[in-house]
């Protein structure tokens, strides 16, 4: 039932305002593909065009070899749950989910089979006959769901569902969006600008900037071999921190690089020829930097804030020279704002960001 | 401090009492007035008598007052649905951001700010025998004429149509505002449910502003109930009172035959028709609304 999608060549122009430029991407059958991006970057408007809620300037998108850009939303065989969940608020659950069933003729008996075999799936089945008006967020949203499983669609796309939720609610129903995905094996869009519901979703997830694709990859590809600069400090929190780069040194296994307020710190990366040392930065996560003891070698940190997660300790400081940096300290941490630590950094998971924002990484496993 | 919030809470009321005076002064005591008035035998000039019901009695019993009843009935059972259906209609057709649509808007709403002399004035040049605009359609295809206003049937059906013309831009404003509540979100769905056009007024549009039909229904009801003016310079209530209102019975009775308190019953008669029309339709509408929910 559920088909490929191809996204070939697709621009979209507002008279003299470009709002994607140029996208391709191919999804496979059943694959869950997260579009995630800062707000503006033009995820939604990209799922809108797949939906046929917004239409093409240029291109063309398939789903399972057909085009279908030429057709109306409704025959597009696609299903979509909304930010609003947009539920026809005067009929009830039941009737919303039957809505599209009965404008296209499906006989009432299988339209009863798929709305109740739905609700049992989303435990909605004794909301079936109460209004949105008297239904809670969570259960509005799977009621959204719902109406979009009985479709049986080629595609789901789900714009940004979850960010009307309260936190506890938006994991849990994170957990059964993966779960469903598991049980329908169908193919999946959702629109996001939250990357941690990238990165638990997610079979490949898309990162999008400035009209374009930046990259395309798993979430851990994405967490550990950021294309650029901006993926980097995009995705994973707290963001990366980046250090200016004075100096950079070719050694046999990779490159020494001197750092403002950090002295020297070898990597493995290997940089190619062209490689134009002109305000690059070294780039690294909090959770490859340790506290380490006075004796040990590191860079001196004066820490401004201490952030206590419960399973670990993030400290906001700065080095000598005012450069920032966040590092990780175990939960029970002792450090507190004011002190001055040493911190040491994994040299193999550094990253190298050159003045265009294009990534090096070490070739070594992280 | 229980003593001081007790103190405090009197001089609080003195908050509404620049609204309780107003309201008192210019609506309740002219409404009792009305009604005690209605019960005494009046004349403008001279003194009150109580005679209880016997105005109401004269006032149930005049075939005039039945006429006029009839003429207004029958007037607001054609005038308000022509108004709530056109102007929906006008609404759903002008609900675009086209320049062309907010000037049509415009255009349609223009009427509602002319006073009714003016219209009617327009109006009797279109109905007018002879030289009217309808007297030369009809003799251009050669058809033979109606006096508009002169003829029993036509006369109140000539004034129907100058008041839907009047009074049409309200509803449809009242209309556009509330199809501009509706999110656009909910046609977005439509679109992906593969609704027809026909499906998405029925299923969506038309439930989503149940309550502004209902309010434009009753608002409707409440002013054509009141014809007055139309009726009085278009026809003068004629030929032989077939489109004379009860506005303008009330009006001959107490200012050109100046019994004020059979006028005054008349009135009451009127307002009780009106509470029970309005009360009608808010009673049809929430009852349907129960059975829905």
């Amino acid at each position: 039932m559920s088909a490929s999608i191809s996204i070939k060549n697709i621009t979209k122009r507002y008279d003299s305002v470009t709002v994607l430029d140029d996208i391709n991407l191919h999804i496979e059958d059943g694959e869950f593909v997260v579009f995630l991006g800062p707000s503006g970057c033009g995820k939604s408007t990209l799922l809108r065009m797949i939906a046929g809620l917004e239409s093409i300037t240029d291109g063309a998108i398939e789903i399972g070899e057909k085009r279908i850009d030429t057709l109306p939303p409704g025959q597009r065989g696609v299903a979509m749950v909304f930010q609003s969940y947009a539920l026809y608020p005067h009929m009830t659950t039941r009737q919303n989910m039957a809505f599209g069933l009965e404008n296209v003729k499906v006989a009432q008996d299988e339209i009863d089979r798929r709305v109740n075999d739905a609700a049992k799936i989303l435990e909605i089945d004794h909301l079936l006959d109460r209004k949105p008006g008297r239904l809670s967020g969570g259960q509005r949203q799977r009621v959204a769901i719902g109406r979009a499983i009985v479709k049986e669609p080629k595609a789901f796309l789900f714009d940004e569902p979850l960010s009307n939720l309260d936190a506890a609610l938006r994991g849990r129903t994170r957990l059964e969006l993966a779960q469903l995905h598991q049980r329908l094996g169908s193919t999946m869009i959702f629109v996001t600008h939250d990357q941690v519901e990238a990165m638990t979703l997610a079979d490949r997830i898309v990162i999008m900037h400035n009209q374009k694709i930046e990259q395309i990859g798993t979430p851990m590809e994405i967490y550990q071999y950021p294309v650029s600069r901006f993926v980097a400090e995009f995705v994973g929190s707290p963001p990366m921190s980046m250090l200016p780069i004075n100096h950079i040194e070719k050694t046999t296994n990779g490159v020494t690089v001197e750092v403002s307020g950090a002295g020297t710190v070898t990597t493995a990366i290997t940089l190619p020829p062209e490689f134009n040392a002109k305000d690059a930065v070294i780039g690294i996560r909090a959770e490859d930097t340790e506290v380490v003891s006075e004796q040990e070698d590191g860079l001196d940190l004066t820490i401004k804030v201490v952030e206590r997660l419960g399973d670990r300790t993030l400290l906001y400081g700065t080095l000598i020279d005012g450069t920032e940096l966040i590092a990780e300290d175990s939960g029970r941490s002792k450090v507190k704002a004011g002190d001055m630590v040493r911190v040491a950094i994994s040299p193999h998971a550094a990253h190298i960001f050159d003045g265009t924002g294009l990534a090096h990484h070490s070739q070594l496993e992280v | 401090m229980a003593e001081s919030y007790r103190r405090s809470r009197w001089s609080n009321g003195l908050f509404v009492v620049p609204y309780l005076s107003v309201f008192l002064t210019l609506l309740v005591f002219p409404l009792g007035w009305g009604i005690w008035l209605s019960l005494n035998k009046v004349d403008l000039f001279g003194g009150e008598r109580f005679i209880g019901l016997k105005n109401y009695a004269r006032v149930l019993s005049d075939p005039i007052f039945g006429q006029a009843v009839k003429n207004t009935v029958i007037f607001v059972g054609v005038s308000v649905p022509t108004l709530v259906i056109l102007g929906l209609f006008l609404a759903l057709a002008l609900n675009k951001t086209t320049k062309g649509s907010s000037f049509l808007r415009g255009v349609f709403f223009a009427s509602s700010i002319l006073s009714v002399t003016i219209v009617t004035l327009i109006w009797r040049i279109v109905f007018i025998p002879n030289d009217g605009l309808m007297a030369l359609i009809f003799e251009y295809f050669g058809w033979q004429p109606i006096g508009f206003l002169s003829t029993t049937g036509w006369s109140l059906f000539s004034v129907g149509v100058a008041t839907v013309w009047w009074c049409i831009g309200l509803p449809m404003m009242l209309f556009l505002a509330a199809l501009q509540q509706i999110p656009k979100d909910l046609y977005e769905a439509a679109a992906l449910d593969n609704a027809s056009r026909w499906r998405v007024l029925t299923r969506i549009t038309l439930p989503s502003i149940k309550s502004t039909i209902m309010l434009v229904a009753i608002i409707q009801v409440v002013m054509q109930f009141q014809l007055f003016g139309q009726a009085q310079l278009m026809t003068n209530g004629g030929p032989a009172g077939s489109s004379r209102p009860i506005v303008m019975y009330i009006y001959e009775v107490g200012f050109l035959r100046w019994d004020i308190g059979m006028g005054a019953a008349a009135s009451q008669v009127l307002f009780l028709i009106i509470l029970c029309a309005a009360m009608l339709q808010y009673w049809v509408s929430t009852r349907k609304e129960e059975t829905d929910a």
